[in-house]
Parts: structure tokens; sequence; C-alpha cells
């Protein structure tokens, strides 16, 4: 087992290089020049050119530039926002609970529904149950998520009223925030309402974020357990006599949530790029609102940094996953 | 050649191609999907014709009309028209054919690179196939849509670029399926037969080994097919895609997103025609697997 995560951290080194590479490349691939970006259409004098290239390091050779930059990263400094003047780490982490909360919200969504889907789906299959819920299941993972978004704003924001359009919270709402998390913040904050004014804003969101993920794990359990179903082990339970209920809830489904668990931890790629649709049309103040934002004010030190937060945030939960895994399921360690 | 199939003495094999459409026929929803999904590229190709108005010709007398069974609505613009009076149908009619264009082109570029580059990797020495994989897991370490959004703030916001972007951030997957497929196939006693015969490495590469990696690949061309067309969507409705007045679907939807309260037409049906796209495929892909998945073939 030791051998197995030494070797997988192994491969996490070159890739975590690989990645601080892009996204140095990144504000250098741009076409014209970063300083000339940041002076905007005011233009800039030569000395002050001169200063800021010496400031930045743009003055000196590539391979400095990169040592530079690296050895800035691994000590937290990714540079300072254009527009806010604040470290892009700073920025980072204090929308980050925001974008955590939504994908937690979403995926407990998707796998308190997902998961009785698919059971239900594959005991019953080839029935009308199972075909109903897989159409669905398909419909839902072919849903351009913008648009349901929209639907689901002229629906219950519009015609019914039932929820809000934007943020997080009610406006006339004000207390500190010292987890960052909306749904524990505004219950510390004892203020009558504020808690059912976060959660009303959180639900629209939540569903939206969760719709592929719901639709994923529903089909994942269903195939895991019709998989599982056929096995030996499964008709000795079934010939002991024992109830339906704890054959498929026991016996089936525990062996089956190992792909469907892979699944679940595989897709926060998934869950990060739905949030940079989520979070822009429901003015949720998260990172993927912030990276779209950044990209249109060409904060390019934003979208640099964010860009190598966001990527090392899913090699770390692959790599999670991955260790995980190879904990559960003994076959992969060996290799 | 014609030797050898005279030789050939052994019962008749029913083509791959009826094999094939033997075991897609028996999932039901995937022949559904195959016919609309052969309708929609019908439409797309004639869109010229039966398009009732010039997509882009602007009516200022007719601006956010209702579609035509709505009071209000009528019999020449049979959807409605969109806040600047363009005709939604033919709007939506000419957005197809961008939308196949889109899925067709980014399939092309990311399995025709993956192919190649997975056929090298698969071939070369170990130390060649370790830098091609390390690259891979780079690109798929950043969310496709984002590294789409940063590519096209690079390259500047055009449907072509953005096309590229996504091309480039689905290369990985094609490149690790053909990768795998190759290693199991290259030790193979058909291939060591093809090398000791002396067939060089190309024809090693692309004539022995690569029609038997096939299978897998159609199917990832398949769900990379109905992704792409969401990711340009989603790219064309952030304002990073196609530039209006282009009738892409996505890009029709951003614009017209403020008016969603008012009028409820301008936002549904390009939604509704992605969905209905993508669903088509995704159907066709699921009855792809099924088909071509040896280990699902009762025999």
């Amino acid at each position: 087992m030791l051998n197995y995560v030494l070797a997988r951290l192994l491969t996490f080194i070159p890739t975590f290089i690989g990645v601080t590479l892009v996204s140095f490349s990144f504000i250098r691939a741009l076409p014209g020049d970063p300083i000339q970006v940041m002076a905007g259409e005011r233009g800039i004098s030569e000395e002050r050119y001169a200063e800021l290239a010496a400031q930045f390091g743009y003055d000196r050779p590539i391979y400095v530039q990169y040592w530079d930059y690296l050895t800035g990263v691994l000590q937290g400094d990714l540079g300072v926002s254009f527009v806010t003047k604040r470290p892009v780490w700073d920025e980072f982490f204090s929308l980050f609970p925001a974008t955590l909360e939504l994908s937690i919200c979403a995926m407990i969504f998707a796998v308190a529904l997902g998961l009785p889907a698919g059971v239900i789906a594959a005991v019953n299959r080839g029935k009308f149950f199972d075909r109903a819920l897989m159409s669905t299941a398909l419909v839902g993972y072919s849903m351009p998520i913008f648009w349901w978004a929209l639907l689901l704003i002229i629906v219950f924001s519009g015609n019914l009223q039932w929820t809000p359009v934007s943020g997080r919270i009610g406006l006339q709402y004000y207390f500190p925030d010292p987890t960052g998390f909306m749904l524990i913040d505004s219950l510390a904050s004892g203020q009558k309402g504020a808690f059912l004014s976060a959660v009303r804003h959180l639900i629209l969101p939540t569903i939206v974020l969760g719709t592929i993920p719901l639709a994923v794990i529903a089909r994942q359990t269903r195939s895991a357990m019709l998989e599982v179903l056929g096995e030996d082990y499964i008709r000795t339970a079934r010939a002991k006599g024992l109830t339906p209920a704890r054959i498929n809830g026991i016996h089936a489904l525990r062996n089956a949530l190992i792909p469907v668990v892979t699944v679940i931890g595989l897709s926060v790629g998934t869950l990060l790029a739905g949030a940079i649709l989520t979070e822009t049309i429901f003015s949720w103040p998260g990172i993927g609102k912030w990276m779209v934002d950044s990209i249109f004010r060409r904060d390019y030190p934003v979208v640099q940094g964010g860009l190598l937060l966001v990527a090392v945030l899913v090699m770390v939960v692959n790599l999670i996953v991955d260790m995980l895994y190879g904990l559960i399921n003994p076959k992969i360690r060996k290799r | 050649m014609a030797d050898t199939t005279q030789i050939t003495t052994a019962p008749s094999r029913p083509s791959a191609l009826r094999e094939f459409w033997y075991y897609f026929r028996e999932n039901r929803g995937a022949v559904i999907g195959l016919y609309v999904f052969s309708a929609l590229v019908l439409i797309a190709v004639f869109a010229g014709l039966i398009a009732p108005h010039d997509p882009t010709a602007q009516n200022r007398a007719a601006t956010l009309l209702p579609p035509v069974w709505q009071e209000g609505g009528s019999w020449s613009y049979i959807l409605g028209t969109d806040p600047l009076g363009r005709d939604l149908l033919s709007r939506l009619l000419y957005g197809s054919q961008l939308t196949f264009l889109v899925g067709i082109m980014v399939v092309v570029l990311a399995s025709a690179g993956g192919i190649i580059i997975g056929l090298i990797s698969g071939f070369a020495p170990k130390w060649v196939d370790t830098i091609i994989m390390r690259i891979m897991d780079i690109i798929l370490s950043f969310p496709a849509l984002l590294l789409a959004l940063v590519l096209v703030a690079i390259l500047g916001p055009s449907l072509i670029n953005a096309m590229i972007a996504i091309a480039i951030a689905y290369q990985p997957h094609f490149v690790r399926l053909t990768r795998a497929a190759v290693l199991a196939e290259r030790s193979k006693d058909y291939v060591i037969s093809a090398r000791v015969a002396g067939a060089g490495l190309p024809r090693l590469m692309f004539i022995t080994v690569l029609p038997n990696c096939v299978a897998p690949i159609i199917v990832q061309a398949a769900l990379s097919f109905s992704n792409a067309i969401l990711d340009v969507a989603a790219l064309g409705f952030l304002g990073m895609g196609a530039q209006p007045p282009t009738p892409e679907w996505g890009t029709m939807l951003a614009e017209s997103r403020e008016f969603i309260l008012r009028a409820w037409w301008v936002v549904t049906f390009p939604g509704l025609a992605i969905l209905i796209t993508v669903l088509a495929i995704n159907l066709m892909g699921d009855g792809l697997r099924d088909a071509l998945d040896p280990k699902l073939k009762r025999s």
C-alpha cells in the first residue's frame, strides 16, 4: 500500500509542474503586452513602462521568470489583481466557501436522489419504473444547464415568485461571516428569517448544478447494481431466504457503491465547470463567476492564479479518490 | 488480393456492419435517436430551403412577436420573433448547421489528434509514452469549459476558436483510449506475425492495430459530439463563442436573456433545440456502446 501511495504521489509532481507551466505561459501567450493591457487606453510613459517591466520581472530571461513564478506559487504568492489590487490568493480563498457550499449542496442533492433512483431502476430492470427513471436520467444528462437555469427562473422566480433570482442572501440581512458558509453564518447570526433566506437563495442553483451529477450517479448506480445482482453471493443470499430489501439494500448496494464513489469523486471537475455557468446565471459570488468576470475584465493575474488553483484542486481531489479507491479495492494497489 | 477471397471457404460470417445493425436495433431508444438525428441532419442541410426568412433580417414592426398559437402570433412567424424582430424559426434552422459543424469539427480534430498521439504513445519507447501521458494528465486537470474559456481569451472569441479550444480539451480522452487499446493489442499473435512478416511501423500502427481499436473510439466520439455541442453553446452563452448576429443557439439564448420574464419563447426554443439534438446523439451513443462492447453482447 505504501508503494502504491508513493508511486501515485510521484506522478503528482511532474503534473503539478506542468500545470504551473501552463498557467505561467498563459499571460505570455496573450496577444499584446501585459503592461500595456494594465495601463489601459490612456497609454503609459516609457519610463513608467520600464519601471513596471522591472517590477514584474518581464525584462529578465524567461527561465528566471518561471523560476520566480514557481517559487512564488509554492509560497502562496499568485500575484495581485489588476482590478482590486488584492492578492489573488486572498481573493480565491474569500470566494471559495461560496463555491464549496453550493457544490456540497448540489452533491447532496445528486446523491440523495441519484442513488435510490439507480437502485430502484436496477431492481425493476426492464419494467416501467426502470425505463421512466433512465429516460429522465438521460434527459438530465443531455441538459444544457444554462438553459435549465433560465427555465427554472421563469417558472419559480417569475411565475410563482417562490425563489429569488440572484445572490446568496436577502439584502436586508447583514452579519459577520466567519466561516463563509451562508447557511452556517446565517444560523449563527440569530437574525430572524436569515437562514430561510439563505436556503431560498440556494435552492435553484443547487438543482441546476446538481442535475448532471444526479443523472450520472443514477445511471452509474443502476449499471453497478445490475452487475452485482448477477453475482453468486446474491443468489446465495436469496437462497438463504433473506428479504429483498435486505439483499438489495445491504448485500448488493454496498458492493455497487465502489464504482459510484469513484464517479462522485471524479465529478469535481464537472462540478467546477458547472459552477462557472451556474454562478454566472445566479450571480453567485464564487470561483466560477470570479473567473468569468476576470476574463471579461482582462484581469490576467486573477485568471492565471485561478486557473492554477482550480487545476490543483482537481488534481488533489483525484489523488485522494485514487488513494481511497486503493484502500477499498485491494486489486488496484497490487499492480 | 482477388485470389485470397476465392480461397476462403469457411461459412460466411455476417458482415461487421450487419452484425452491428443487429445489436444496435435491439436498443429502441438508439433507433429513435437515429431517426431524430437523421431528421435534424436533413433540416441542417436544407435549412436554406425550409427557412421562411433570412436569419439576420430584422423587422422593426414585429419585435417579440409570440408564437402562432398564442394570442397576437402570426403565421409568417411560426415560432415568434426575437427582440430585434428576427424570425426565431429561421434562426433555429440555420443554427442547426452551426451546431453540426461544431460537433463534427470538434470530433474530427480531437479524435484525429488523439488517435495519432495515442498510437505513438502505445508504440513508442517507455520514456516517450510517460511524457505524453503526463502531458495528457496536465490537460485533464483543467475542467474542459474553463480551459476552453481561457484559450478563447487568448485566441479571441469566435466560433472557430471555441471549436479549437474544445477540441484541445477533449483530445486526452482519445489519447488514453487509443493507447489503452494499443497496449492490449500490441502483444497479440496477429501483430507479432505482421511484424515478423516485415510490416513497417506505420503499417503496424495504422493498418494492423488501429482497426481493432476503433470500437471504444467510436463510442467516445459520439459522447464528444454531444458534449462539444453543449460546451460550444455554453461558450456562446457566456459571450465567448459565436458572436452576434450569428444564429448560434447558445448565443441566441444569451441575447434574449433579459427578456425571459416577458417573452418565454425566445428562451425556450433555442434551449429545446440544443436539448433535443444532444439527447438524440446520446441515445445513439448508448446504442453504439451496447452494439460495440463485446462484453455486453449476448452471443
